[in-house]
């Protein structure tokens, strides 16, 4: 007998005003009976939506009917099937464009919580189940991941279950990319990627750290050195700014730079050297998940006021609407249809305000989005001793520029087919590289097709006994 | 890890190391850098490559102890271990088709300008070396300086050695008794390099700068390193660390520097990890 509740079974969370002052993770996960209740909303729907709306193709009714049965090992079983990372996907997808938003059970009331399963079953994995090392008979073949995030750690997994010898080769000394320096503790805490990221090695991955491809490597030597086909994750690269007054003034960061101190190099806890400046009054520019994930760790640095600068409307903000709701939850103030004009300096140059001007929304724009149009005159000050600009990236570099005979458009994004072939032979490519900033389960669904049009191009077909070359 | 093989004080406060690093050594170009962290707790820092042995697999660096960083790696010893040393970065520098040259060094910057003359003295250019020091207690590295140009000029601040003066003093006796230089190389400190450059603008010599802003990642990702050139925002780590220098917003650089030093003082009383206590 289904659940027929209208609503989702509600997660437990810290309370706003608690957790805006650490960094422990936000949400607390269901607890079995919590996970059985909400499984059983689920219809089993025949023709599986659901399934339509998920990048990695998560087989999501038949996961959850193990959930509503009690069987979460099975359950973890039939995700990892299909998905490398679990317990990040759980966490940081936005699932209500995706699986969430096919769900039949959306259409009156709320969609079955296909997240918080799926969170829920890879938490009761790392805590209860046994990693069977599954290793794939070997096949002898080496494959070169560049990249240790989403797209590279998917497709490495994904090579590593086919019997492929995959290296992957990371330029900083932590594995995990984004995931580790970008998407904070108290939304992803780092343990649990470290265990997802342990849980490939047991499928055979070898990670190498301090590796910079391109400079330290070349991708021709990759060659030489036996790797038959390279993927390319190297993931989002240099901040975008704005190119107003006042960018160069000190109490400026990207978000990259924010988030990197503060999550890969843990400048919120006392014994790690980093430093980072601690601002009263801090204004975010952007409104995607980076700028949440910013303004709410400014928040949690110390400051009093913190603010998400926008130029478009609530609608248009393209965050998840987990991490709105809860940075408004926690005190981020919100300045929608607004856009900085210039920074303004002290005598020392640091940050004193944020001179902005207020804006209308036009005429839908190529991309389909209604664009925002200054208001004349609508000038005003704003008193900041801080501004994040999290505004977006272009790709990373290093490789594009060292490599001959690899295609990048007018932005720096990689060029590839439908197979993820960039156009360098046995060179394939997806994530960041190649859609300039995206999701992680975007990354992730490139990986995994990489990893396929890999396998296609390096096993024998079935049923055909040549090896094609 | 990455073992330290040699350890050698230069001066009071100035280190030469040379770390294991085979598939650094195997590439490095001059002008390049490396990003180290000591421990897990560790910042992470740039440092420009001073020396490289292919052969031995060995990366030589040359840092001065002033930040907590650095005061740190000053503490550790032949046969201890770096956590992290990656590398090469940056791009190397330009050194091709050059006939005729003068090499500045300020302090540490010595370090890293010497083997930049050495490679242009080496590719058959005629080449001047200005260094310039504090005072004579501080000179590094001057028989390697000697050895790497046609001629080698000291200035000290304090006139204890070589010229009594700046850099920029020596500089400019150079440039008016012969007009034929095309190239310009500063290395040190930024106000120095600043100097160096109002200077060479005047006599319209192309000048070289290698720049050294804070850094995390060193790859293209952080963005911390960004810089102002000709107006355009440049990052040091992927289109530097040389700049021309006529165009870098050396004000701005100065600053940002020197963002952190406030923070670092206040903590410079905590205990160190590595070694004890470390003065303030």
């Amino acid at each position: 007998m289904p659940n027929m509740s209208m609503q989702k079974t509600p997660m437990p969370a810290q309370a706003p005003e608690v957790r805006n002052k650490n960094f422990d993770e936000v949400t607390l996960g269901y607890t079995p009976e919590m996970a059985v209740l909400e499984a059983q909303r689920c219809l089993q729907c025949k023709h599986r939506p659901c399934m339509k709306g998920c990048p990695v193709a998560v087989r999501i009714p038949e996961f959850i009917a193990k959930v509503a049965q009690g069987d979460f090992l099975a359950a973890y079983e039939i995700i990892t099937s299909t998905n490398a990372l679990p317990a990040v996907c759980g966490r940081v997808c936005p699932q209500e464009n995706q699986c969430e938003r096919e769900c039949v059970r959306g259409i009156k009331g709320e969609s079955v919580a296909i997240g918080r399963l799926e969170r829920f079953v890879a938490d009761y994995f790392m805590e209860y189940g046994t990693a069977a090392s599954k290793r794939a008979e070997p096949n002898g073949i080496k494959v070169a991941v560049i990249g240790a995030g989403p797209a590279g750690l998917s497709c490495a997994g994904d090579l590593a279950r086919r019997g492929f010898e995959v290296t992957v080769y990371e330029a900083i000394h932590k594995a995990g990319g984004v995931l580790v320096y970008g998407i904070p503790e108290f939304r992803l805490p780092k343990a649990i990627v470290e265990r997802e990221i342990d849980s490939l090695r047991a499928l055979g991955v070898k990670i190498e750290t301090d590796m910079v491809i391109g400079r330290a490597l070349s991708l021709d030597e990759l060659g030489e050195m036996g790797y038959k086909a390279v993927f390319v994750g190297s993931g989002a690269g240099l901040p975008r700014f704005m190119g107003i007054e006042g960018e160069g003034l000190l109490g400026v960061y990207s978000a990259n730079e924010f988030l990197t101190r503060i999550n890969l190099m843990k400048a919120y806890k006392d014994e790690y050297d980093t430093p980072i400046i601690r601002s009263k009054s801090v204004a975010v520019i952007g409104g995607g998940n980076v700028a949440m994930d910013a303004a709410r760790c400014a928040m949690r640095l110390g400051a009093e006021r913190v603010y998400i600068v926008y130029r478009r409307g609530e609608e248009e903000i393209p965050a998840r609407l987990e991490e709105i709701h809860h940075a408004k939850e926690e005190g981020i103030e919100f300045r929608l249809l607004t856009a900085p004009t210039r920074l303004l300096g002290d005598d020392q140059g640091w940050v004193r305000g944020m001179e902005c001007v207020k804006m209308r929304l036009g005429e839908p724009d190529a991309s389909g989005r209604r664009s925002p149009v200054e208001i004349p005159g609508s000038q005003y000050e704003m008193e900041v001793d801080s501004v994040i600009m999290a505004i977006g990236t272009s790709p990373n570099p290093l490789i594009r520029t060292t490599t001959e005979g690899l295609q990048a458009d007018r932005r720096g994004c990689l060029i590839v087919n439908e197979e993820m072939a960039t156009t360098k032979p046995g060179v394939y490519a997806g994530g960041d590289a190649v859609t300039g900033a995206a999701t992680v389960i975007l990354a992730m669904g490139a990986g995994k097709k990489a990893a396929e049009s890999i396998a296609n191009l390096l096993l024998p077909s079935p049923g055909s006994e040549e090896n094609p070359a | 890890m990455y073992k330290i093989v040699e350890k050698r004080a230069l001066n009071e406060a100035v280190t030469l190391m040379s770390v294991h690093a085979p598939h650094i050594a195997r590439k490095v170009l001059p002008g390049q850098f490396i990003i180290l962290r000591l421990d897990e707790y560790g910042e992470r820092i740039p440092l420009t490559v001073a020396a490289y042995d292919r052969k031995a697999g060995e990366v030589t660096i040359v840092f001065q102890a002033v930040g907590r960083t650095t005061k740190m790696l000053a503490a550790l010893d032949v046969g201890d271990d770096i956590l992290d040393f990656v590398g090469p970065l940056g791009r190397p520098t330009e050194l091709e088709g050059v006939h005729k040259a003068i090499v500045i060094g300020g302090g540490v910057g010595c370090a890293i300008a010497y083997p930049q003359a050495r490679f242009l003295h080496e590719q058959g250019a005629t080449v001047k070396v200005v260094a310039g020091f504090r005072s004579r207690d501080i000179v590094i590295l001057e028989e390697e300086m000697k050895a790497a140009c046609d001629e080698l000029l000291i200035a000290t601040d304090d006139g204890s050695y070589g010229r009594h003066g700046f850099v920029t003093d020596l500089l400019r006796e150079l440039l008016e008794a012969d007009s034929g230089y095309d190239l310009v190389i500063a290395i040190g400190p930024v106000p120095m390099m600043k100097a160096v450059c109002a200077l060479t603008k005047e006599y319209a010599v192309k000048t070289t700068v290698s720049l050294n802003p804070i850094m995390i990642d060193g790859t293209g990702m952080c963005g911390g390193c960004r810089v102002h050139v000709g107006g355009e925002l440049k990052f040091a780590c992927v289109d530097g660390p040389d700049f021309d220098g006529h165009l870098v917003d050396f004000d701005e650089l100065q600053r940002r520097n020197a963002i952190y030093r406030a923070q670092e003082q206040v903590d410079a009383n905590h205990i160190c990890r590595l070694a004890g206590e470390i003065d303030a």
